[in-house]
């Protein structure tokens, strides 16, 4: 169910303007890697390049490495397409279907690529509810309109929604960051169980969230303004904060930075 | 620290002109709406009977009472339908190209301009384009469908841009969320773009097809004229109810009169009538219905 990703010399661009430069890093599967760092510095937009979202965006592009456990997701007869039902993403704010019932979107994933029997379906939605901890919220409503949800429950809905497909890995472009420390919490304690099954990768401007949630964290900067991003340090979560080695990270962390 | 000030008189006053003014442009932007509205109906519902409804203007002689559109409800219904069939879906198609896979290249720029010229198209040309292509060019007959064609030529610009506006509106959000899925592009358009624009896509279609079925000039052109009932649009002349009204008010007499301005009330209903279709099934597919 969950796979290693192994990426070197990764460089990411939109249109000519090098966003992220030479990133190497090996992400282990059953962990939680979290991404921080200042804003603008290509967290996300290394993030969008593992499931390949990035290139979604006109002009954009990307050059390097990506290897989900031997096999290169960017080589040339591997389709974007069945890189995503791999590899799920979860975004920062919550964006269920809007036409969608709270059903209907769980099940979309797994209804819009192929036909599914009505019996499987309810199956998969249950477990993927109950999976993201919304089922005894939701399952007396499985009708109503997603987008009637209160913020932390439609990040939950999006989440069963990205477990619905069975990932191998789960993406998390700050999925906490238009929610409150309750929901906040609740997502959390998620992805500390969702790490049994999945390799999680989230970025985060929380540092204690990070320091909460994540084995392994790795530390994303400008190598200086005008440049692209890079990779400063990535280590151990609990050495990353205690003993990491460089200065910057430690500037950073600390919030000393600039 | 300033104190807190109460609002001047001048404030006051402008507020005031100012308030007045906007009444009264909205009171000025109603009165046509209401003075039509008022003598369609009050001169219309005279003749607005069953034999209206059911009858066509066959046999019925120059001074004649009774008489009827049947025939004319007929051309305009099929003649909207058949030109709606037509520039829907092309419509639809080109809108999704501009939005979805135009990127502003220079196809897309190019489509876009040569939408807005098509807006820009008096009626009367529509016509006349469909009248010396399809009918003296390639010498086919005037017939209902010819008409769909010319009215096609006028909806289609409208069908685009209403269209390309509400999927436009369609947050990039929900693409990125259902690429994350794994669903291929067509379909993410198909199962989450067009329903989330759908209510949208509706009401501007039903617009193209309200502002169509009043025409005049292009059916003059392509439907030639009838008295008689022809349901078949392919084949012969037919009527049309911008037609008849046409027609009858071009009449000396009173009856014809009268019948003209029960054509105009007719005519009004069918359009309200679709706009109420239109809502309906909008309302119908809302998400917040159930």
């Amino acid at each position: 169910m969950s796979k290693q990703i192994q990426v070197s010399g990764l460089d990411a661009y939109y249109g000519s303007h090098k966003a992220i430069e030479d990133v190497s890093m090996t992400i282990e599967p059953r962990s939680i890697t979290a991404f921080i760092g200042p804003s603008g510095c290509g967290k996300s937009t290394f993030l969008r390049t593992l499931n390949r979202m990035h290139e979604v965006i006109p002009g954009a592009r990307v050059e390097g490495k990506v290897l989900l456990d031997g096999d290169d997701l960017y080589s040339n007869n591997i389709e974007p397409v069945t890189v995503r039902r791999m590899i799920g993403m979860v975004f920062q704010r919550p964006n269920p279907f809007p036409t969608m019932s709270i059903y209907d979107n769980v099940a979309a994933g797994l209804r819009l690529n192929g036909r599914v029997s009505k019996a499987q379906l309810d199956d998969t939605v249950e477990e993927s509810l109950k999976g993201a901890n919304l089922w005894n919220e939701v399952k007396d409503r499985l009708s109503k309109p997603g987008a009637g949800l209160s913020g932390g429950q439609q990040q939950r809905l999006c989440i069963a929604r990205a477990i619905a497909v069975k990932p191998q890995v789960l993406l998390m472009d700050e999925p906490c960051s238009a929610l409150d420390p309750i929901s906040t919490l609740a997502i959390e304690d998620l992805m500390a169980k969702l790490k049994d099954e999945y390799t999680i990768v989230i970025v985060t401007h929380n540092m204690q969230q990070a320091a909460r949630v994540s084995d392994r964290t790795a530390f994303f900067n400008l190598a200086e303004q005008g440049k692209p991003g890079k990779v400063i340090e990535m280590d151990e979560t609990s050495r990353m904060f205690t003993n990491p080695s460089q200065k910057a990270t430690e500037d950073y962390i600390t919030g000393r930075f600039g | 620290m300033t104190t807190i000030q109460h609002i001047s008189t001048g404030r006051r006053i402008k507020d005031r002109i100012v308030q007045g003014l906007v009444y009264l442009a909205f009171a000025l932007a109603v009165v046509p709406l209401v003075s039509v509205l008022w003598l369609v109906i009050s001169n219309g519902l005279a003749r607005f009977d069953l034999t209206f409804l059911t009858h066509s203007m066959r046999g019925i002689g120059a001074r004649d009472v009774g008489g009827g559109a049947y025939h004319a409800i007929i051309g305009t219904l099929e003649q909207v339908l058949l030109s709606s069939l037509i520039s829907v879906p092309i419509g639809l198609l080109t809108a999704i190209y501009l939005v979805e896979y135009g990127n502003g290249g220079r196809l897309s720029r190019a489509i876009s301009f040569f939408v807005d010229v098509m807006t820009g198209i008096p009626s009367v040309v529509a016509g006349l384009f469909v009248l010396a292509f399809w009918i003296l060019f390639l010498g086919m007959p005037y017939s209902g469908f010819a008409g769909a064609m010319a009215l096609s030529i006028l909806m289609m610009p409208t069908v685009v841009r209403s269209a390309e506006e509400m999927l436009r509106l369609v947050p990039d959000d929900l693409r990125e969320a259902s690429y994350a899925l794994g669903v291929a592009k067509w379909r993410t358009i198909l199962k989450v773009v067009l329903p989330t624009a759908f209510t949208g896509i509706v009401t501007g279609v039903m617009l193209a097809v309200a502002r169509v079925a009043g025409e005049t000039a292009p059916l003059l052109l392509t439907v030639f004229f009838t008295d008689s009932i022809n349901n078949d649009p392919f084949t012969g002349p037919q009527m049309g109810l911008p037609l008849y009204v046409f027609d009858q008010a071009a009449r000396p007499n009173d009856t014809a009169i009268d019948r003209a301005w029960t054509g105009a009330l007719t005519l009004i209903l069918i359009v309200m009538l679709l706009n109420l279709v239109a809502r309906l099934i909008a309302w119908w597919r809302s998400p917040a219905r159930r």
